[in-house]
């Protein structure tokens, strides 16, 4: 018994090691280099510099498209993998496969092929022109990243609430019918707090990379819209500022951080408020 | 008879080419213990989720109190249904569950307060309001469903298999209650299952299904002692089912054999399904049965004896209440008043409904 759980444990090692190496330490330089000056004393000046008004602009708008974007996305997919609940049986799995698609596809790539629709001349003015509708101008807007956003982050938030929705049992749903609900009322009273944990990682799993993104920003916000990741990456590639850089790591980190403890600690009390018809 | 209350007229129903249900006829009254009985696959809970409004029928028409509601959706109609799997809200307490109909239609927090002591005290859980569902048992989450159903007043309890999940003792204690609670309600309560010992003692009127088709609707009594056909008594309790010729009223030829009964009406040389039940059937000495028989196997039942005789080229089930020891020669006697002839399947349709 006791040798048989020692060796388990050796399992684990491998992990451990993973871990360490890989998030432990790197971790641990960010924060090295975004809390020393050159010459390697600790100092709060690099942090300081990276709180100023500009950067935390940067991290507002990060924020605001973030959260448009998560809020996009929960819309499209819940009613997707409500549809999708109805016909598992049948065609579900192949509408299931094309909204995961892009998931497959270079993201780079996909975000390009954004850009190509979005532009001045490109395929959606000409589709807009040739219905004699005004065109719009949307490359390099807010507006196209949180677009790019939506379609490049829209699996994460499928995915985690497929499963969750698909957990309901059909009878459940018709319990409330049954119960005097009307469609919206058993939506709203049982669907949404049952499926809470899906949306909840589904948000997570939207927001984060929203938040953090560079690439998407870059290729269609050009350089007139920047986000806190483009900020990031500046420092780093074009800057070599990497203690300013890293501080800003730090600055985006602690806010994440923020978010997850302050969605853990209200998710319980949710949970029994919004049961409450 | 109470006033009739729902009435099911000529309805159709199949899934993916499938006929479930045809041409099916069903008038059920006030304050009645209907139940359906029959086999899974027999159309049974097709036809409960046709009148609680979750399936809509192909053809036919269903009317509720004078109305016609075919196509009115499931909350606005005046039925609740206690569903197989109890289907509670996981996210809710005990008392939240129950009042989830009462809120929807508004009622007040007083009103509310009352529903819920009175309906945890009618189905024995008082003190159960802050409970989570998931911590109950099945028989307790079982009573929050029926609770949660009959707060809402409904004129109609729709029960689908509600027993099914409970071990024996519970089902049996359940049962009773249930007859209890239709009893203090008052209400019509429309209850399936395949369990066929659950619907005669539970039921007003049992309504006998196999494959689409009503083959017999009747108090349990009438079911039991006067099945209509050979599928009616294979499915209901134990049988010996027979292959005769009624020779003319009051005499039928089987195995060989003219052998009295009190059966009229049949007409003469007809071949018909002749029945008799295990505990009807008397063991005697050789020569005063109407066959002669050895005893094949004794098999103890706790109440009675399971025995097998074979006599006239037929294995007789009998049951007693005394031992018989296996080998034995004994006589199988007939009595004509506890012979059942029911007529052969007409049609081919009739046929395929009457084979299970």
């Amino acid at each position: 018994m006791h040798k048989d759980w020692s060796i388990r444990r050796l399992f684990g090692v491998p992990f451990v090691l993973w871990g360490v190496l890989f998030v432990v330490l790197p971790l641990f330089f960010v924060l090295h280099a975004g809390l020393t000056d050159e010459v390697g004393t600790f100092t709060l000046a690099v942090l300081g510099e990276a709180v100023q008004w500009e950067y935390l602009k940067a991290l507002g708008l990060s924020v605001l498209l973030a959260l448009v974007s998560t809020l996009a996305c929960l819309v499209l997919g819940y009613p997707l993998c409500l549809i999708l609940r109805e016909y598992r049986q049948k065609n579900g799995m192949i509408i299931f496969l094309l909204f995961l698609l892009p998931l497959w596809m270079n993201s780079l790539l996909t975000t390009m092929a954004w850009q190509t629709i979005l532009e001045r001349n490109g395929v959606l003015n000409l589709f807009l022109g040739a219905l004699g509708l005004p065109t719009l101008q949307l490359v390099n807007t807010p507006a196209a990243i949180v677009i790019g956003m939506v379609y490049n982050f829209l699996p994460y938030m499928v995915l985690p609430l497929f499963v969750s929705v698909s957990k309901v049992d059909k009878s459940v749903i018709e319990a409330a019918r049954d119960l005097g609900a009307s469609h919206w009322q058993t939506l709203r009273y049982v669907m949404l707090p049952l499926t809470r944990a899906g949306i909840i990682s589904g948000c997570t799993m939207v927001f984060i990379p929203a938040l953090t993104t560079f690439v998407i920003s870059a290729l269609l916000g050009g350089n007139k819209v920047l986000l806190i990741g483009n900020i990031i990456e500046q420092e780093f590639t074009a800057a070599y500022d990497w203690q300013l850089g890293s501080a800003l790591s730090m600055v985006l980190m602690i806010f994440i951080i923020l978010n997850m403890l302050l969605e853990f600690f209200t998710s319980e009390d949710n949970e029994r408020k919004e049961a409450r018809v | 008879m109470e006033k009739e209350l729902l009435r099911l007229a000529h309805i159709e129903k199949s899934f993916a080419g499938r006929k479930i249900l045809e041409d099916l006829n069903l008038t059920v009254h006030e304050n009645e213990f209907v139940t359906l009985l029959g086999p899974s696959g027999c159309g049974k809970t097709t036809l409960l989720r046709l009148i609680g409004g979750f399936e809509l029928p192909d053809a036919g028409k269903i009317w509720f109190d004078g109305q016609d509601i075919t196509r009115l959706a499931p909350e606005k109609r005046q039925v609740n249904t206690v569903f197989q799997k109890y289907s509670l809200f996981a996210h809710m307490d005990v008392a939240e569950n129950i009042a989830f109909g009462l809120k929807l239609k508004g009622k007040s927090r007083s009103y509310i307060q009352d529903k819920i002591q009175y309906a945890l005290k009618l189905v024995n859980l008082d003190g159960y309001e802050h409970a989570r569902v998931t911590e109950l048992s099945g028989g307790q989450q079982q009573r929050i469903a029926i609770a949660r159903a009959v707060v809402n007043e409904p004129k109609v309890l729709l029960l689908d298999e509600p027993l099914s999940a409970l071990d024996l003792k519970l089902r049996q204690s359940m049962q009773r209650e249930l007859v209890k609670l239709k009893r203090e309600l008052g209400i019509t309560f429309i209850f399936v299952t395949h369990d066929q010992q659950e619907a005669l003692s539970m039921s007003d009127t049992v309504v006998v299904m196999n494959q689409g088709w009503i083959q017999q609707i009747g108090t349990p009594e009438s079911v039991y002692n006067e099945p209509e056909n050979a599928f009616v008594a294979d499915f209901i309790g134990d049988s010996n089912i027979v292959d005769g010729i009624m020779v003319h009223d009051e005499l039928v030829h089987l195995l060989g054999k003219d052998i009295p009964c009190i059966n009229k009406g049949f007409g003469e040389n007809v071949p018909v399904d002749v029945q008799i039940r295990p505990e009807d059937i008397q063991i005697v000495s050789p020569d005063e049965g109407d066959f002669r028989g050895v005893i094949q196997s004794v098999v103890f039942k706790g109440t009675v004896y399971d025995i097998t005789i074979a006599a006239g080229g037929f294995d007789w089930l009998v049951q007693t209440i005394t031992g018989h020891e296996a080998g034995k020669e004994v006589g199988v006697r007939l009595p004509p008043y506890n012979i059942q002839i029911m007529a052969k399947p007409a049609s081919e349709d009739e046929e395929a409904a009457g084979d299970a």
